[in-house]
């Protein structure tokens, strides 16, 4: 479904990404581990879009289409979800109206009419469940004085109202403890299904406990050194990178 | 990225820009005695009306244009602008709404003010002023029988003279600066309002104001007083066609509450704000004040300001009344080349008075955008309070912002509270809302709309709506 074919990647006049290739089938889990500084953000700033990470070279296809020529609202409508490392504050916009309003921006991609106000809140009350998220979170504004924790389930919660089918997850296990990875972990675990694909970008094992990758890309430098199943995780973890 | 078609936008962004092809009556170009005898006579004004014009023409002749405002005006010349213009055949104003010519109410209908009362938006009664006339006024029987005044205030001149030679001029002075006391000259016509004691108005009241006619300047005055422990929510709009020349709107606003009376008084300012390389627009140098006359008062001023090419207005408080009570929310939008110098002044004057100012202003394009206020506490103003926050929001790296608070303190036991930011919308808030699906407009319509979320609420809820929409359409094309 996602097809990475020799990528490279400029940001701030540093290349980053060398001749990257990935692919990911339907229904796969891939992990991307890596040190700081290898570029596994980049992979994910590069597919969804971001101003200034300037493709110099290469080609992605995401079921079929030409991933790059597409505006990142436009990666978005077309199934791509990225979790953000860091989420970011939307002052004065309550979390409410904000995910009421990107579930309508997919709704009328698909040529929908715009929820229902009522119908709305029954599946945010369902699905904030499932992540232990209290109902008054929704009345403050997005991000915006959130706890770590708070703003990566909030990040999971978007994942889920969206349905898309590439899910790309830029360290989505920092910033949690135990019992708020676990809660997430279970999360994503839910939305696993035949249809939907995961890259999960981790620095750490402790993710991957919970959610079990199907293939582990180990990456350094711009491009991936070794591929493997979850073995490889587990021996990075005890021998480092190196 | 972000391919957003700027053609659609300026297509678009002005839809109130159309002219109304009705003949006009104007009167010669120019400033001078005769002129302003010709206004009072069309408008059937008593003597008093003539003399008190005629005196504030006098001081104007040693009067010059104020320079202060950071915003360069081409200069005016007063001579060549016509002072009155009015629909052809318009000799007194219709009795009902089957006389007032369809082409008339065709033009409020597309501007979205419907006038037949059937129509019209329950619980909001209009009074429409085009140029320099007021066409029609809606529900004003349901308004009377619970005594309330609601009339173009050239009706209220021959039909409450008593009202109105009390109260005119005694919140802006006829020599209060250049562009009053023009207006107090020259007046043609806007809205009089007048709530009886401890009746609370069942409606909003609105005026609408619309300029047609071209080389034409509008000097509405506008004249709102609440009786003791009444209470009335009064709304004005604005719109312009699109013209290639710069036309001047200059009008006077007084308000004032007597005691335990409120009067909230709202403004969309949508005049046509000049084309992207800034030509045409409209002049917007008005005076609004409000007098907090009596004890436990309030007036609140709300204002979103979204149109022409200069706006310039300080809509002020006078908290005379011992725990009198001033808001000013506001919400200044300039794109393009506009130019906007906008503020307040709360002056308190009597005890634990209380004020309060929430000040948004966003800036896109090449435009400016500068808050302007002072805070006053004379000796009196035992334990008076003020709140003040401002905020700029700068779109895109050209545009400029400026915040002038001035505060004067006289009295010992009072306190002010100031807080201010100025930020940019960042790229990354954009990337990270359409990496959720919405485009790059719905974005920054998203980000903006919350900037100024808290002045909007202030609205009365028909128009909070129509407002965000306009927030939005104002900064079109700004992005990208």
């Amino acid at each position: 479904m996602l097809e990475i074919k020799n990528l490279n990647v400029t940001v701030e006049e540093k290349q980053i990404l060398k001749n990257l290739n990935l692919n990911i089938g339907k229904g796969e889990v891939h992990a991307i581990m890596g040190p700081n500084g290898s570029g596994k953000s980049t992979i994910a700033h590069t597919l969804a879009g971001k101003p200034n990470y300037n493709v110099d070279s290469g080609e992605v296809n995401l079921n079929g289409e030409d991933l790059l020529s597409k505006d990142p609202y436009e990666r978005s409508l077309n199934g791509l979800f990225l979790a953000f490392q860091y989420p970011i504050e939307l002052p004065g916009v309550t979390n409410a109206s904000y995910l009421k309003q990107i579930v309508n921006a997919h709704r009328k991609s698909r040529k929908e009419t715009p929820i229902d106000a009522g119908e709305f809140l029954k599946i945010l009350k369902e699905k904030s469940k499932l992540l232990d998220i209290p109902m008054d979170m929704h009345s403050r504004f997005v991000n915006a004085g959130f706890s770590g924790g708070e703003k990566k389930k909030n990040e999971v919660l978007q994942m889920d109202l969206l349905n898309p089918s590439l899910i790309i997850m830029d360290e989505t296990d920092s910033g949690l403890d135990v019992d708020a990875l676990k809660t997430t972990a279970d999360a994503i675990n839910k939305l696993r299904n035949d249809e939907r694909s995961f890259i999960i970008i981790t620095h750490y094992l402790r993710l991957l406990d919970y959610i079990e990758p199907d293939y582990v890309h180990v990456f350094q430098n711009g491009s991936v050194i070794e591929t493997g199943d979850k073995t490889l995780a587990s021996r990075i973890d005890q021998k480092g990178y190196s | 990225m972000n391919k957003v078609s700027k053609d659609n936008f300026t297509q678009e962004k002005y839809k109130y820009g159309f002219v109304t092809e009705i003949e006009s009556e104007k009167i010669p170009k120019g400033l001078n005695e005769d002129v302003i005898k010709l206004i009072s006579k069309k408008k059937n004004e008593p003597e008093w009306m003539l003399e008190w014009r005629l005196s504030a023409f006098k001081r104007l002749e040693n009067m010059s244009v104020p320079k202060w405002a950071k915003a360069e005006i081409d200069e005016i010349d007063f001579q060549d602008l016509y002072y009155y213009s009015s629909p052809k055949d318009f000799k007194e104003k219709p009795k009902s709404l089957d006389e007032v010519d369809p082409k008339l109410l065709e033009t409020y209908e597309k501007l979205g003010i419907p006038l037949k009362e059937q129509k019209v938006l329950a619980g909001v009664a209009v009074d429409a002023v085009f140029d320099s006339v007021s066409v029609a006024t809606t529900f004003k029987e349901k308004l009377n029988e619970i005594g309330v005044i609601f009339c173009p205030i050239s009706e209220a001149i021959q039909k409450h003279p008593e009202l109105v030679k009390k109260y005119i001029g005694s919140v802006i002075p006829v020599t209060d600066h250049f562009y009053a006391t023009l207006n107090s000259a020259v007046f043609s016509d806007g809205s009089f309002v007048y709530i009886p004691k401890g009746v609370k108005c069942p409606m909003e009241l609105s005026t609408y104001f619309r300029i047609n006619a071209s080389e034409t300047g509008q000097f509405e005055r506008t004249l709102i007083i609440a009786d003791e422990g009444s209470y009335v929510s009064y709304l004005e709009g604005c719109t312009a066609p699109m013209r290639d020349e710069n036309q001047l709107h200059a009008a006077n606003v007084e308000l004032v509450a007597l005691d335990d009376a409120e009067i909230k008084y709202s403004t969309v300012q949508n005049w046509y704000p000049g084309d992207e390389n800034g030509k045409g627009g409209i002049y917007n140098f008005v005076t609004k004040r409000g007098l907090c006359k009596g004890k436990n008062s309030k007036i609140s001023w709300t204002q979103i300001e979204t149109g022409s090419a200069i706006t310039w207005k300080y809509p002020s408080c006078i908290l005379r009344g011992d725990n009198s009570t001033g808001e000013f929310y506001s919400v200044a939008i300039t794109n393009n080349y506009q130019q906007a110098d906008t503020g307040t002044k709360m002056i308190h004057l009597g005890k634990n008075t209380k004020s309060r100012i929430i000040s948004k202003g966003i800036s896109a394009g090449k435009s400016s955008n500068t808050y302007r206020g002072l805070v006053s506490f004379h000796k009196k103003a035992k334990n008076a309070k003020n709140f003040t926050q401002c905020d700029s929001l700068l779109v895109g790296s050209e545009c400029k912002a400026n915040t002038i608070p001035l505060t004067e303190n006289s009295s010992n036991s009072s306190s002010i509270e100031h807080e201010a930011t100025t930020s940019k919308i960042s790229d990354e808030q954009l990337f990270y809302c359409m990496q959720r699906g919405l485009d790059a407009e719905e974005a920054q319509s998203l980000i903006v709309n919350g900037f100024c979320k808290e002045v909007l609420q202030k609205l009365p809820m028909e128009f909070a709506v129509e407002a965000q929409k306009l927030v939005s359409i104002s900064l079109e094309g700004s992005v990208g």
